[in-house]
């Protein structure tokens, strides 16, 4: 479990967090929402210790990040996976190499066994012709899944994504969607997707948080977004003509 | 007068900047060194990209501007009086001393470090980087300390220069109708003072240094797009020769004068 209270970030005389609080559980997919500049992006990064918060703290399962020593942080990061936007493979290694480099860096198996493991975790998404592959030669949705590979191949505590979505045909995000949705059920890990995605919202948002200038403006799950009356929330999610009548029909279906 | 000093004053405040920056960014390096056997094989990999990579493109320039140096030399002593070893000499004393430390450490700021520049840089604007640090990767470490291992074998680079340059001026004395090989071999053994082959590895090794960090500096720190990398590595390029330079007159200050 992730439980984060009141941070806050500004950047020189930009405010761009403003005191977010909030909970992410265990075995639960989370998505932080909200329009661009909202400051979804400094709020996944400060939840991956890339951005130090200026007040409030995080905690991962009780450890409070920032008290944390150097090696109690490394030994934390080696419990994180993260799905960039764009992938973030290494262009100078094969996707076998990729999935495998969390392993070489963490681990002292030796190289049958992170190849066995790296093979396990490329099935899992689906990939078992690629290995060879530099990440160049495969396709948005191929390296959407190398990357998902690679964030779970050390048994990850935290699963984060940072618009996993971004750039797939609207088939592919489902499917990278589900499988963020199963692995976090299978492992039981802690996901936080940050997502402009409504499909995403809609298909595996068991929490979502919407972030609004910096402030958390709403929180709830998929079910509750229908049915919510908070204006700021309604003009986001509900945007386009396609979602207002889904909204539409299924609150007329629930009366 | 007031905008000219501002504008003076921040354009100083920038240099400062990031003067104390790339020093940070040398005592990063060293910190939180990456497990050994990955950074085993980045060192050979920057090995092969840096050093066996850059042996074609110096090899040619040195045979070829060794040659050049001799013609232009013997092509100036028209005197019957100045003896014809005087070439040899001439064309050893230029490319040990400078030739190969200096000229080929600026062609190198080109090739080495234009790539160095660009492939930290296109990491950083795909967030390459970014995966390190979250993976608990001092970036730093895993990306600039092999280059700096790397190019600890730059003598070696060097040393084929000066042995390719001379030969050059061999064959240009030789087929060129310029003088005798053996008057050109008395030449490069006349008045041979050990210590300058010490202090052009000693320019070497500092070179090196620089042609490791300073375009590790600018494609680590950029922000932008695919522009800013053309950008950055542009600019690194500039400032890698300009230290180098001025490295080289305050050596060569320091150590002959």
């Amino acid at each position: 479990m992730i439980d984060v209270k009141n941070i806050q970030k500004s950047f020189g005389d930009a405010h761009i967090l403003k005191g977010i609080s909030t909970t992410f559980e265990k075995g639960k997919t989370s998505l932080v929402i909200g329009q661009s500049g909202s400051g979804k992006t400094v709020f996944l990064k400060c939840l991956l210790g890339l951005f130090s918060p200026e007040q409030g703290s995080i905690s991962y399962d009780g450890k409070i990040y920032s008290e944390l020593t150097d090696a109690q942080k490394r030994n934390l990061r080696s419990e994180i996976g993260m799905v960039f936007q764009g992938s973030a493979l290494f262009d100078s290694m094969t996707i076998m190499e990729n999935v495998m480099f969390p392993l070489r860096l963490f681990t002292k198996q030796n190289k049958s066994e992170m190849e066995d493991r790296a093979d396990f975790v490329l099935k899992r998404v689906n990939l078992e012709d690629a290995h060879h592959k530099m990440p160049s030669e495969a396709s948005g949705g191929m390296q959407k899944r190398v990357a998902i590979a690679r964030a779970i191949v050390n048994n990850p505590k935290y699963l984060f994504c940072d618009e996993p979505n971004s750039g797939l045909d609207p088939k592919t995000a489902i499917v990278i969607d589900n499988l963020i949705q199963e692995i976090t059920d299978e492992y039981n890990i802690t996901t936080v997707i940050n997502s402009h995605d409504m499909n995403s919202v809609m298909e595996i948002g068991e929490k979502i948080v919407f972030l609004k200038d910096g402030l958390k403006a709403w929180e709830g799950s998929k079910e509750t977004i229908f049915k919510t009356d908070n204006e700021v929330v309604t003009n986001f999610v509900y945007s386009s003509n396609l979602f207002k009548k889904v909204r539409k029909m299924y609150l007329n279906e629930n009366e | 007068m007031y905008f000219f000093t501002l504008a003076v004053t921040n354009f100083t405040m920038q240099y400062l900047h990031n003067i104390g920056a790339y020093f940070l960014m040398i005592a990063e390096m060293f910190r939180k060194p990456t497990k050994w056997s990955v950074m085993r094989t980045l060192i050979l990999k920057d090995v092969d990209d840096l050093i066996i990579g850059s042996l074609g493109i110096v090899a040619f320039i040195s045979f070829f501007v060794g040659g050049v140096v001799t013609i232009q030399t013997a092509l100036n002593i028209s005197n019957p009086l100045i003896p014809k070893y005087l070439i040899g000499f001439a064309t050893r004393q230029s490319i040990v001393l400078e030739f190969a430390p200096t000229f080929i450490s600026i062609i190198m700021a080109g090739k080495v470090g234009s790539f160095i520049t660009s492939s930290i840089g296109t990491m950083r604007v795909t967030e390459q980087i970014d995966a390190l640090e979250v993976m608990g990767v001092n970036a730093l470490n895993y990306l600039v300390f092999p280059k700096f291992i790397a190019l600890m074998l730059y003598p070696f680079v060097i040393s084929i220069a000066m042995f390719l340059g001379i030969l050059g001026g061999l064959i240009a004395v030789k087929f060129g109708g310029f003088g005798t090989v053996e008057d050109y071999i008395l030449g490069i053994q006349t008045d041979f003072t050990p210590f300058h082959i010490t202090y052009a590895f000693i320019k070497t090794f500092v070179f090196a240094f620089i042609l490791a960090t300073i375009p590790s500096f600018y494609g680590f720190y950029m922000k932008g797009g695919a522009l800013e990398v053309g950008k950055a590595s542009t600019t690194s390029f500039v400032w890698t020769s300009v230290v180098i330079i001025l490295l080289n007159y305050i050596l060569t200050q320091l150590l002959l004068s």
